[in-house]
């Protein structure tokens, strides 16, 4: 195995992603582009992988995600990154992914970043992009091991076909047996819904003081054809919305092209997933609220008032 | 647990965008506490003993004082200059260290992130350096005989697992909420096991940590950069609800 970029993914979605800027970066680099695929992927499946630019694909035979550790994952890519496999692992920032970055970086003894917000190649350095103190400033750094491990967070690239003519290789890789056992996945509570795609959000925060003021808030969403979204407060602690609707550094990140929010008061933790919006639009009584720093428009003014109004005047421009 | 600047009194420099951290009050961070609250609950259930581990300079005598306050039976801290600038490798094989020091144990409990830099590696580089095995982002946590039965927190949906101890387990802020330390325990806190040692403490090659050891280098760390506009409305509803009516209109976002 020649040294270069391996895209490490639990989802296809996120694999196509990080395949598009691994190509980017593996032609700047001159490095080979190569994607790892669980073995209970169809035929099809790991074809797919060629057509986003992956020299190589390799099937780890006899392994699956349903049931898998992070020890145990960490072992796969350790078996295949060591020594001369390749220097630079690309690994989607799910929360398997993210925590079996730290445990492979381990073993490689390899520099490692999580949560990456943005790569790019200065000179022949790579430089990552991630959020640092809670959110307050972006930190650009370069890690200096020769064995270096990235957990990108999902929607950071955009996927775009490149295909390529590559090979899939078939591994079997000889691991030590899972310690950790899976009894149970259920699903949480509440909808199903993908906020993440939403061309409209609206965000909700403690500045609402009852449950079923929410109406309100749902209502204004469903005029503005967007979702409802919240910060952590209102789904984990006041279960008030359930939690896929949830916006920030520990829910979804979202970039709408438009983002209202509300009874929000800005703290970094959610505002880093909707800094991605196209215009962001405040409502907060507190004239202060670090919301309005990072707003395009907003109205100081109490929720109460403000939204009826703005429920109001948006019907009207639909008579 | 990690102490970190109050991050919502972090100021930026309106110039150069540079984040002022001089002077800022430390804490541990939310996430932290939701780790020694869960120990803490295991404790009065299981008559666990509750080591409280912490690496950092300065003011971290103090400031583990609040972990001791809250139920914590004993607290080690190593506090040596030359950790400062330590990267997340360095740091982790200080903690490893420090807990082959402490002796045995059943469970390292941790929080999901630091509050500051969020990376969520120092339990997985421990489970490894300690080769024991690691279970994430927990919101619900029993124990029985020598294992533990974990609910981890994945996206969209919630995993059952089992595993043998010893183990490390990172905690969600789900999980529990933290107690405020009563008075009688504040009072008393200063009194438990205080045990503060240095790297050489600990056998640590001085040459293996700090910022020059570090496997992270660090090209700038700026508030992001603002394009938006800030364009705020003040006064009357009626008047403020058509002017941001108008402004979406032309922005194009509105039907």
């Amino acid at each position: 195995m020649t040294s270069g970029i391996l895209v490490v993914s639990e989802t296809e979605e996120g694999a196509f992603e990080l395949l598009t800027k691994g190509h980017e970066l593996a032609k700047q680099l001159n490095l080979e582009l190569s994607a790892v695929v669980l073995g209970d992927r169809d035929d099809k499946t790991v074809q797919s992988y060629l057509e986003y630019g992956a020299q190589k694909v390799l099937v780890i035979a006899n392994s699956s995600f349903g049931a898998l550790d992070a020890e145990t994952y960490a072992n796969m890519l350790h078996e295949i990154t060591k020594e001369s496999g390749p220097d630079i692992l690309l690994i989607r920032s799910s929360r398997l992914g993210k925590e079996t970055a730290g445990r492979v970086a381990q073993k490689l003894q390899a520099g490692c970043i999580t949560d990456a917000i943005g790569l790019s190649v200065k000179g022949q350095d790579l430089v990552v992009d991630r959020y640092a103190l809670g959110g307050n400033t972006v930190s650009s750094e370069i890690i200096r091991t020769r064995k270096k491990v990235i957990s990108i967070m999902s929607r950071t690239f955009e996927a775009q076909k490149a295909p390529v003519q590559g090979k899939i290789e078939k591994l079997d890789l000889k691991i030590p047996p899972q310690r950790i056992h899976l009894v149970e996945r259920r699903k949480k509570l509440g909808e199903s819904v993908n906020i993440e795609s939403a061309e409209t959000l609206v965000c909700v925060g403690k500045g609402i003081s009852n449950k079923e003021d929410l109406a309100m808030m749902t209502e204004l969403s469903a005029l503005l054809k967007g979702e409802l979204g919240c910060t952590r407060a209102l789904s984990s602690d006041y279960h008030w919305i359930s939690e896929d609707r949830m916006v920030g550094i520990s829910g979804k990140r979202c970039k709408p092209k438009l983002d209202v929010s509300i009874g929000i008061s800005g703290q970094i933790q959610h505002t880093v997933g909707i800094l991605s919006s196209k215009l962001i639009v405040a409502i907060n009584n507190d004239k202060e609220a670090p919301i309005f720093k990072i707003a395009d428009y907003g109205i100081v003014g109490d929720l109460y008032q403000v939204v009826p109004k703005l429920i109001q005047r948006i019907k009207s421009l639909g008579a | 647990m990690k102490q970190v600047v109050d991050l919502q009194q972090i100021r930026i420099k309106r110039d150069t965008r540079e984040p002022v951290l001089d002077g800022l009050p430390v804490l541990f961070g939310d996430f932290d506490k939701n780790s020694l609250e869960e120990a803490v609950k295991i404790k009065e259930k299981h008559a666990a003993k509750v080591t409280v581990l912490s690496v950092g300079s300065g003011k971290l005598k103090d400031t583990v004082l609040e972990a001791l306050a809250m139920g914590a039976d004993e607290a080690c801290i190593v506090v040596d200059p030359v950790c400062e600038g330590s990267d997340t490798g360095a740091s982790a094989l200080t903690l490893a260290k420090a807990i082959e020091k402490i002796g045995a144990f059943d469970l390292i409990l941790v929080g999901e992130g630091s509050a500051d830099n969020y990376s969520g590696q120092i339990g997985s580089r421990i489970a490894e350096i300690l080769n024991i095995p690691q279970v994430t982002y927990v919101r619900e946590l029993s124990i029985e005989g020598n294992m533990i039965t974990a609910v981890r927190d994945v996206e969209g949906a919630l995993e059952v697992v089992k595993g043998q101890m010893p183990l490390v387990v990172s905690v969600t802020s789900e999980i529990n909420k933290p107690r405020r330390a009563p008075l009688a325990q504040i009072l008393r806190a200063s009194r438990k096991p205080l045990k503060s040692w240095t790297l050489s403490d600990l056998g640590i090659d001085q040459n293996k940590v700090g910022s020059g050891a570090s496997a992270i280098q660090v090209v700038s760390n700026l508030a992001p950069q603002q394009e938006r506009k800030g364009v705020i409305f003040e006064g009357d509803v009626e008047e403020t609800a058509g002017k941001l009516v108008d402004a979406l209109r032309k922005e194009g976002v509105l039907e």
